[in-house]
Parts: structure tokens; C-alpha cells; sequence
């Protein structure tokens, strides 16, 4: 008998020791890279541009209404108008394209971090916006701002995962990110069609493809950077770009629909 | 004692609606709606008002109350079976399926405070069919049918306990690599059916692909058992009501089984459907677990014979054959 009660706290205690260990594994990631002793700051004077567009080739498929019955608040005010935002075309154009400066900084540049929060917002069991981005140890901060429960479960492969309940209409909750990483996904378990997606970097140089799938990085100094697009159904596309001192280069990404 | 009996079917029946609810946590996944444990978004769980049951917290923070109320049936139940059951073996086995339940509360408490690891989720998934099992084997040997049958006339047939036990088995590790699928989200790993991707055996394999495959294949050693099990029965035992019937349903039972199996592929996971599948998979266990115990009942496996009756002075052990072996106290 009293075999049994060891063997079922011994389990108890190996089922404890393989979900921590897993949780610690996953922060156990290295920061960005320090800059370097003789690191500068970007010189505006000389900085390069690159403009460019995000193609969508092909038939996209429709954005299907998302039914939100389980759920009153949702539509509070009349019929909720939701709908799938995974693929959204605009003009020839993909929206919500994470594209950012993959490669090509090394540590020679000092950034400062913004200490102001980037908001992501829930409203109307939405998120707002669907794709940002942020800097590393930038303060997110998660707002719920509708009157109804919400949970901000951020699911990343090497920062650390978290779960945040937000019961409460205009509760908010501040997170950040130690390690880059392109792209974190973040759900509500709550309303199962809420998502978004986040990118976090250690420089300034990112976007996410707004209208007609346009985007800018602007103030980069010269060099050769490897230029990578991310789309949360589509995957990931790059290209390497050389930039000359005030360079202004375009360039293009053409994503096709999934086979 | 048959009020003692009826309310250990009780508890058999709502462990069913536990494993239904827990389906219905996993196929709408909501498992992490509720992101704290043992409260509700801070709330006492049995105090979290009826009005923020909403989206996917309708389904987890159900299961949690469904979990209670199993687990408080749970205690009722060791405590009575202590007091009126006469053997040990099935006072044990009611102590058993405390410490289960307990185990279980905590796991999948744990498996939440965690984020769904797998191994505690396939870990939970695996010790609610335990747990179900017990109570279902409580609920089988405290029936008056299982006392008669065994002192009447015990079925003396090894081979069908044998197959009948081997099923039971089986059965067990197809439902454990059923789980080891549901959560390690591999359940559309091979997207269509019959066939996968085409072709009889998959052109291309990963680690999801082939547990997905190692289910399918599960399910036609599952089958092959089961026609094993039953036409053994249906040929020998013909005359056997007690056996003959938890065959029929087992063969029902498994065409129901494969039917939704097809239906959760062809419907992309369909979480009503999903869910059923699962419940579904439970009663096929269950329903061999019954049909292996009244091929034991009698042979003093099990110790009905003469194990350990409170009070009367005689001890622990079985009935091989004719031959009783008891050992008594002075």
C-alpha cells in the first residue's frame, strides 16, 4: 500500500520535472547580439532606403465570415462582421507581410530601444493589428477593451510561452521579449478565431505590408543585408540587397497561394 | 449493497461525461481558455459566474466542474466500499481509483499551468481510461450478476481469457496512441481516407505522419482482435448471455468506432464528431474490459474467491479449479 502512494508522488514529481523543463529550455535562447567595442550609431546623412511591394500571384481565397455566437459580446451592437484575415489581398498586393532585416547588421550599430509600448488591442474579439512588430526588451503592451473575458496566449519557440487572463474590460498586460524571433503567434483560447502575429527584432528595420502590399525601411546605413518576407500562412521568402549611400532600391516579393 | 452497486455505475456513467467534456476541451481547443489552476480567471472554480461561461471556457471550465464532481463521487465511493465491501481486493481497487482521480485533478492542472505539454496531456488522456476502467471493473464485480455467475457457473475457458485479456490490451494502446496523436495535433497529419495522400502506405513519413499511420494501423490490429475475441465467443460460448451480449455490443460498438474515425478525416476534425470518437473509443474499452472480466469471473484471478473477507477470518486467495486455497486466521 504504501508502495503505491511513493510511486504515484514520484510521478507526480517526474510529470512536474518534464513540463519545467521544457518550459526552461525554451528561455534558455541567447540575447541578440552585443554590439561591438567601436559599434556607431546609423549617420542619417548616408542612410539608404528600400520601398518595396508584397505580390500576391494567383487566385486568393475568399475571407470567410467568422461566426461568433459562442460568444454575445462579440457583436455587441448588432451583427459582428468578422472575417478571416489570414490571406487579405488588396490591389495585387498581401497585407500583414512581416519583412525585415534579416542579415547584414553584424553589431556595428548601436539602436536604441524604444521604452514607449507598441499596443496590440482586443476589440470586438479582434485583433488590432493582425501583424506588428517590436523590438527586443520593448515593452508590448495587450490591451482588452472589450466587455467580455479574454485570455493573450503568446506562443513562441524560443522566448518564453505565456498564458494572461484579462476578465476585465480595459485591463492591460505588458510583456517583452528577450530573444528575436520571426514570427510569434498569439491566440485567444477563449474566441478560437482570434490571432495575431508578432516579430521581434533587435533593430529598427522592420514593416508589416499594409495597402496594395506596400512597405518602407527607411535610415539603413550601406551594405549588403539579406531582406526576409514572413506571412503567417505563406511562409518565408528573402532576398540580398546591396545599398549605396542614400540609396533608395526597390524590390518585390511574390507570394503564391499554398499547393 | 445494491444501492452500493447502483452508485459505483453512477460514477462508471459519469466518468463517461468526464472523458466527453475532456473530448470536447481537446477538439475545440479550449484547453488553455482558463490560463489559471485551481482558480477561474481568480474565481473560487465553484463560484465563477454563469455569465462569463463564454467561448472556449464554456467547455474547460465545464470539465473542471465535471472533474469535481467526480472526483467528491469518487471519495463517496472508497468510503462506502470500505464499509460495506466485504473484499479486499475491491476496497483496494476503490483506493485505487481515489488516488486515480486525485493523480488525474492534478495532472491535468499541471498540463494547463504548463501549456499542454504532451507528455502530461497523452498522460492525462492515458490515466482517464485507467480510471474509467476502474470504475467500471468496481461497478462489473459488486453487480449480484457477477456473484452469481461466479459461484454458479465460472467460465472455465483459458484461451478466451487470453484473447479476450490480450484485446483489452490492445484496445488500451490503440486509445494511448490515439492520444499521443489528439496531442501532438497529428490528427490531419494524413488528410484523407482511406487512403493516405493516395496511396496505401504514405509516400512521405515524419514524426506526425507516423503516429497518424501507427493509429490507422492500430485500428486493423484493434479489429482483427476484437473478430478474434467475439467469434471465439460466438462459437463457444453461444449459450452464454453475460458473454454473448458485451460481444455484440463490442462488434457495434467498433463499427461505430471506425465510422467516426473516418468522419473526424472527412470532416476536418469536427469537434462534435471528434469528441465522439473519443467517448466512443472508451466504450470499446469498456465493453471488452467487461467482456474480459466475465471470462475471469470464477477462476480466482481475480481473488473473488475468498479473498480477504472483513471479519471472517479468512484470508487472501484464489480458486484455481476445485482446488480452494485459504489460509485461516486462529
Amino acid at each position: 500500500m504504501f508502495r503505491n502512494y511513493k510511486a504515484i508522488a514520484f510521478s507526480i514529481l517526474l510529470a512536474a520535472t518534464a513540463a519545467c523543463g521544457s518550459d526552461s529550455s525554451k528561455s534558455a535562447q541567447p540575447a541578440s547580439p552585443a554590439a561591438a567595442p567601436d559599434a556607431k550609431k546609423v549617420d542619417p546623412a548616408t542612410a539608404a532606403k528600400i520601398s518595396g511591394k508584397v505580390v500576391f500571384e494567383g487566385t486568393p481565397p475568399p475571407n470567410v465570415p467568422i461566426n461568433t455566437d459562442s460568444d454575445p459580446a462579440c457583436s455587441e451592437g448588432g451583427k459582428s462582421d468578422l472575417k478571416s484575415e489570414s490571406i487579405v489581398v488588396d490591389n495585387g498586393g498581401l497585407r500583414n507581410v512581416f519583412v525585415y532585416i534579416k542579415d547584414g547588421l553584424g553589431n556595428k550599430y548601436i539602436f536604441d530601444t524604444p521604452t514607449e509600448p507598441v499596443k496590440l488591442n482586443q476589440k470586438g474579439c479582434h485583433y488590432e493589428p493582425h501583424v506588428l512588430g517590436v523590438r527586443t526588451t520593448q515593452p508590448l503592451e495587450v490591451i482588452n477593451s472589450d466587455n467580455t473575458m479574454h485570455n493573450v496566449h503568446g506562443m513562441p519557440e524560443t522566448n518564453r510561452e505565456f498564458n494572461q487572463g484579462q476578465p476585465v474590460q480595459g485591463m492591460k498586460n505588458s510583456v517583452t521579449f528577450t530573444t528575436p524571433e520571426v514570427l510569434i503567434r498569439f491566440k485567444c483560447d477563449v474566441h478560437s478565431w482570434m490571432h495575431a502575429y508578432l516579430g521581434v527584432v533587435s533593430h529598427p528595420y522592420f514593416a508589416v505590408s499594409g495597402a496594395g502590399g506596400a512597405f518602407e525601411l527607411r535610415t539603413i546605413p550601406p551594405g549588403t543585408y539579406t531582406i526576409e518576407a514572413v506571412h503567417e500562412k505563406l511562409g518565408r521568402q528573402s532576398q540580398t540587397v546591396t545599398l549605396g549611400e542614400k540609396d533608395v532600391k526597390e524590390i518585390t516579393f511574390t507570394f503564391k497561394p499554398a499547393a | 449493497m445494491i444501492w452500493h452497486h447502483r452508485f459505483v455505475k453512477l460514477v462508471t456513467v459519469f466518468t463517461v461525461l468526464l472523458i466527453a467534456a475532456g473530448g470536447m476541451v481537446t477538439s475545440t481547443d479550449s484547453g488553455l481558455s482558463v490560463p489559471d489552476w485551481p482558480t477561474t480567471y481568480g474565481w473560487n472554480m465553484f463560484t465563477f459566474p454563469l455569465s462569463k461561461w463564454v467561448g472556449g471556457i464554456r467547455y474547460e471550465h465545464s470539465h473542471r466542474l465535471i472533474a469535481s464532481t467526480v472526483g467528491f463521487l469518487t471519495i463517496i465511493m472508497a468510503g462506502w466500499t470500505w464499509w460495506v465491501e466485504p473484499r479486499r481486493w475491491v476496497r483496494r481497487l476503490a483506493f485505487a481509483a481515489l488516488g486515480a482521480v486525485i493523480l488525474q485533478g492534478l495532472l491535468g492542472g499541471l498540463t494547463v499551468l504548463f501549456f499542454l505539454p504532451a507528455p502530461i496531456s497523452i498522460g492525462h488522456a492515458a490515466l482517464a481510461q485507467v480510471f474509467f476502467c476502474i470504475t467500471l471493473t468496481l461497478a462489473v464485480v459488486t453487480s449480484p450478476r457477477w456473484k452469481k455467475t461466479g459461484a454458479v457457473s465460472p467460465v472455465d475457458d483459458p484461451m478466451l481469457r487470453r484473447v479476450a485479456a490480450i484485446t483489452t490490451l490492445l484496445i488500451y494502446t490503440q486509445i494511448l496512441v490515439g492520444a499521443t496523436m489528439r496531442h501532438t495535433n497529428a490528427g490531419l497529419a494524413i488528410p484523407d481516407f482511406p487512403y493516405a495522400f493516395g496511396h496505401v502506405i504514405p509516400p512521405v513519413w515524419n514524426a506526425r505522419i507516423a503516429i497518424h499511420f501507427a493509429h490507422r494501423l492500430g485500428a486493423l490490429i484493434v479489429t482483427l482482435a476484437i473478430f478474434a475475441t467475439t467469434s471465439h465467443v460466438l462459437y463457444h460460448h453461444r449459450g452464454r448471455r453475460e458473454l454473448v451480449r458485451p460481444a455484440f455490443l463490442l462488434l457495434l460498438f467498433l463499427s461505430m468506432q471506425v465510422t467516426l474515425g473516418a468522419f473526424v478525416i472527412w470532416s476536418g476534425k469536427d469537434p462534435v464528431i471528434n469528441t465522439a470518437h473519443v467517448v466512443n473509443g472508451a466504450l470499446v474499452l469498456g465493453t471488452s474490459l467487461v467482456l474480459t472480466l466475465r471470462a475471469f469471473a470464477g477462476s480466482g484471478v481475480l481473488g473473488f474467491w475468498g479473498s480477504a473477507v472483513r471479519g471472517s477470518g479468512v484470508r487472501g486467495s484464489g480458486v484455481r479449479g476445485s482446488e480452494v486455497q485459504a489460509e485461516v486466521r486462529p
